[in-house]
């Protein structure tokens, strides 16, 4: 049996003492897209940075492919040389540095000094606008721009697993379906995804499997096809409807 | 009237005789600078670090008989960023959520510790008289004149040389390379430079090894200045430094550089010009003596006091700064009543004991040292109610000390005041210093306040003790400052016995007025304000009047603790006991500790005075075995591990910020409250 890519054994976290995650157990195969929705302050970018080792659980295991990444301390970098990468909700981007410095930041670690040129462009490629503001200090961009380019960093590297945390808040709605586009077409492309979405519509349609995030548990899990009506009779307040 | 030609010749060479200097300043200005930012360490240990690469040049060359690029490239290059890895590793990487003041405490215990565990480890004492020499073959005696005003020797040729190479070196590796884009990165969010796929630990590392060859670079280059090796001269360095880097708003790297060097230049031209101008009005002639070595003091005090802005830098703009929040303080204990009686009781008893067997048996010596404990007992709980109570830094504590000596020196010697009398006067007199120092420096916070009063200790050393009316001048220099002791109707305090009874009834009034300022108003004040930036920088009425009082409250025990130190010793002995360095030392005992209560004051003044006697020189073993004959053939231990026992202890405290007598006390209380409930439960 191949293991899943990515799971979380009764992950515990939180900050500080405050716990926002209790005893969550969720798992993500190869290939695979799930949508994780709840309600605001559920504790869904929570678990999305336990997922991504940017903050380390308080009891429970987070495995990439079977087995346990880092040792207690927060550990991202391992993360994402393991292949799972984050774009993180907000604004995510190195302000003082340029756009391209940003994007070769994490280039030239992945594909080395010969591959950065080739990489960059595919990025600009991904999102001409991002092209044409290359030399562009990124604290400068708006915050669409910005957004891609926090997106362009994680996709050119073609992770195996796609960690998205509320990338369409605060996107006009022409971005929004590029951006879905997008993250559909690397699905195509064998990337996996994790998605937390505010925009639950969305998120259902490109997934397989949802899971539902309430007051820091996984209260319920399946097909995303049957999602929709479990959240209608929860009459769940994420202020989109599906 | 000179001509104006002579004017610009005496310009130009002063700055070409402030360049070499300059450049060192500079290139210290920039490891500091870029240890601020990538670590967020205000790390006050550069200067012991310049000092140990210094010293270990001297080391190897001079007493070794090394060529002088191995002795070098062994002190600047590998020993120099070794000590940056090994510290980064054991201590700074772990305290990355830390708050700035507490990075801060542990970088003074390192400045204090780190040369003291050189001078164990490689057995190296500060040797007078031997030339130390600079990193040229004749340094100091091939000259080279390029505009025909100024002779360079070799040697300053040679600190321009390093500090332009290292300084475009610095400036490539940001500009060209993967680690140095990496840096920059980490500056702004080290969480996300590791979503990077990059160790930001590593990155970190990195930076520290770099800084710390670029202070032992400075030391190394530096050290022909000073007449001998002595560290606490590094320490001033590492001043200078700030103040460079100040200039910068402690984060731009170029303009450290320009502040380096615009230090180097402004002192030269400074000292060039003031002995013509003396000349002239000969009232400048005790400025021109004593402003000179304290210029980079009065340079950063004017920086910090005037530029409105400083202060006000915005905190890092990391994204995901809310990611790791600082570890919390233990939440104030209940205590389980009959913990509380025999807490108390235990309390009473252990004073009992301890004061009748001072009482009946102790020796000279030991009444001596006992007296000593509780008057630093009192000064301590000076930095209780600065630090423990409103949250803030103040490294001069030593200064309102020295100005409660100077004053009863002064009133004793000339006018024949009572002594008591003159030290209540001390008290008020620093008070009121403490007052005016509150008000261009209270808007700054956290750790622009501490190096403010840093500046402000420096100058008061440099400048103030000079003065005939503060530190009795050269009359001093020959009969010292002597201080009476008191004398009250029939009781005279001239015996120790009757001193040190009112030494405790000193301590006893003052920490009976600390707890009642803690329980008040301003103490209410003061705890709502701690720890909170946000609220100090919105700071209202209420709260900019309680800091003050808080600032003067304390400057006042201060001062009061210092007039009783100096009644005690008959002398005010400034340097030995108020020097800047010593109040560093004050700051770091008291907060590891336990700076929020009045015994952990009186634990502090326990163990700086009673430490050296009863542990390292074994005088606790002794009683304990019954004889001297049994003691082990390692005591009496050298007094200098208690400045290395000192370091840990800093660096003790970042973890537990309460104090770790108040950690291990509550700690214990929780246990024995459990313990104590269950037995209840099990009861009923
Ligand atoms: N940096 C933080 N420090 C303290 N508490 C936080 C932090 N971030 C989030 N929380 C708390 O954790 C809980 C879960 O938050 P979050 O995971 O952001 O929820 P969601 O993404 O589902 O809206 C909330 O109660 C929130 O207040
Ligand atoms: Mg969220």
């Amino acid at each position: 049996m191949i293991a899943p890519i990515l799971e979380l054994r009764d992950v515990e976290a939180g900050y500080g003492p405050f716990r926002a995650l209790f005893g969550v157990s969720l798992a993500v195969e190869a290939a695979e897209a799930v949508a994780l929705v709840g309600a605001n302050g559920a504790g869904k970018t929570t678990l999305a940075r336990v997922a991504s080792g940017l903050i380390a659980p308080s009891a429970g295991t987070v495995l990439v492919d079977g087995e346990e990444v880092g040792s207690g301390r927060p550990s991202a970098w391992r993360f994402v040389r393991a292949g799972v990468a984050h774009a993180p909700e907000g604004r995510s981007v190195f302000a003082s540095l340029t756009v391209e410095e940003n994007l070769a930041l994490s280039f030239q670690r992945a594909f080395g000094r010969a591959g950065l040129a080739g990489a960059l462009d595919r990025a600009y490629e991904l999102f001409p606008r991002l092209g044409e503001r290359r030399t562009q200090v990124a604290g400068t961009l708006s915050g669409g721009e910005q957004r891609m380019l926090s997106l362009a960093r994680v996709l050119v590297e073609s992770p195996r697993l796609l960690i998205a945390d509320e990338l369409s808040l605060g996107l006009a709605p022409m971005i929004v379906d590029q951006v879905f586009e997008t993250l559909s077409r690397i699905r195509a492309a064998g990337t996996a995804l994790l998605i937390v979405e505010q925009q639950v519509g969305h998120a259902l349609e490109l997934c397989d499997r949802a899971a539902v995030l309430e007051h820091g548990s996984i209260t319920w899990q399946g097909p995303s096809d049957e999602a929709g009506a479990v959240l209608e009779s929860r009459l769940f307040e994420t202020g989109t409807a599906p | 009237m000179t001509g104006s030609a002579d004017f610009f010749e005496d310009l130009f060479r002063g700055l070409l005789q402030g360049t070499p200097p300059g450049a060192v300043y500079a290139l210290i200005a920039l490891g500091f600078v870029l240890t601020y930012k990538t670590s967020g360490v205000f790390n006050l240990a550069f200067g012991a670090q310049a000092y140990i690469s210094a010293a270990m040049y001297f080391k190897a060359h001079t007493l070794w008989g090394w060529p002088k690029w191995a002795a070098l490239v062994v002190s600047a290059f590998v020993l120099a960023p070794l000590i940056g890895l090994v510290l980064e590793r054991l201590i700074f990487r772990h305290l990355r959520t830390a708050s700035a003041v507490s990075k801060l405490v542990v970088a003074i215990g390192l400045s204090v510790a780190l040369p003291e565990l050189f001078n164990q480890a490689a057995r190296f004492t500060a040797v007078a008289g031997r030339q130390i020499t600079g990193i040229m073959p004749d340094g100091s005696s091939v000259f080279y004149d390029p505009f025909g005003v100024y002779r360079f020797n070799r040697d300053e040729l040679a600190m321009m040389a390093v500090a332009l190479v290292a300084t475009l070196l610095l400036a490539a590796l940001f500009r060209f390379t993967m680690i140095g884009l990496a840096m920059r990165a980490v500056v702004e969010s080290p969480r996300m430079t590791e979503m990077s796929g990059i160790n930001a630990d590593r990155v970190s590392a990195f930076a520290w090894a770099l800084s710390s060859t670029f202070a032992g670079l400075a030391g190394v280059l530096i050290a022909p200045r000073f007449n001998s090796l002595v560290s606490t001269d590094f320490f001033t360095l590492v001043v200078i430094a700030v103040a460079a880097a100040a200039v910068g708003k402690l984060v731009s790297l170029p303009r450290a550089l320009l502040g380096g060097l615009g230090l180097g230049w402004f002192i030269a031209v400074f000292n060039t010009f003031l002995p013509r101008w003396s000349g002239d009005h000969t009232w400048l002639r005790p400025f021109q003596e004593n402003l000179t070595p304290s210029l980079p003091f009065v340079v950063l005090f004017a920086i910090l006091v005037l530029w409105r802005a400083i202060g006000r830098e915005r905190e890092a703009s990391d994204p995901l700064s809310g990611v790791d929040p600082p570890p919390p303080a233990l939440a104030a204990l209940e205590r389980h009543p009959k913990l509380t009686l025999f807490t108390r009781l235990f309390g009473v008893g252990f004073v009992a004991v301890v004061g009748s067997v001072v009482w009946f048996r102790a020796g000279v010596l030991w009444m001596h040292l006992v007296t000593t404990a509780v008057i630093m007992a009192v000064i301590y709980l000076s930095v209780t109610v600065i630090t423990g109570m409103a949250g803030q830094i103040s490294l001069c504590q030593g200064t309102f000390a020295a100005i409660g000596g100077f004053t009863i020196f002064q009133m004793a010697d000339r006018f024949n005041m009572s002594v008591l009398a003159a030290a209540l006067l001390g008290a008020g007199v620093a008070a009121a210093v403490g007052a005016v120092l509150s008000l261009p420096v209270l808007r700054l916070g956290g750790v622009w306040l501490a190096i403010a009063t840093l500046a402000f200790a420096f100058f008061f050393d440099a400048v103030m003790v000079k003065f005939s009316w503060v530190g009795g001048g050269t009359t001093a220099l020959l009969t010292g400052t002597r201080v009476p002791r008191p004398l009250i109707g029939p009781i005279d305090f001239a015996s120790d016995r009757a001193f040190l009874v009112l030494a405790v009834v000193v301590l006893v009034i003052v920490s009976i007025i600390v707890i009642q300022l803690r329980e008040g108003t301003v103490g209410r004040t003061l705890t709502a304000l701690r720890g909170s930036e946000v609220a100090a920088a919105s700071i209202g009425i209420s709260a900019a009047r309680a800091r003050i009082i808080a600032f003067a409250v304390s400057a006042a025990i201060a001062g009061l603790g210092g007039a009783l130190l100096s009644m005690h010793q008959q002398n005010v002995n400034y340097s030995t006991n108020f020097g800047p360095v010593n109040a560093l030392f004050w700051l770091v005992i008291v907060v590891a500790l336990g700076a929020r209560t009045v015994e952990g004051a009186i634990q502090a003044g326990a163990a700086f005075a009673l430490f050296e006697p009863l542990i390292l020189k074994g005088d606790l073993l002794v009683w304990i075995l019954r004889g001297e004959d049994h003691l082990p053939g390692l005591f009496p231990l050298s007094g200098s591990w208690r400045l290395v026992l000192f370091g840990m202890m800093a660096i003790q405290f970042a973890r537990h910020p309460e104090g770790l007598v108040e950690h291990g006390k509550r700690r214990s209380a929780a246990r024995i409250n459990r313990w104590l409930e269950a037995r209840e439960g099990a009861a009923s």
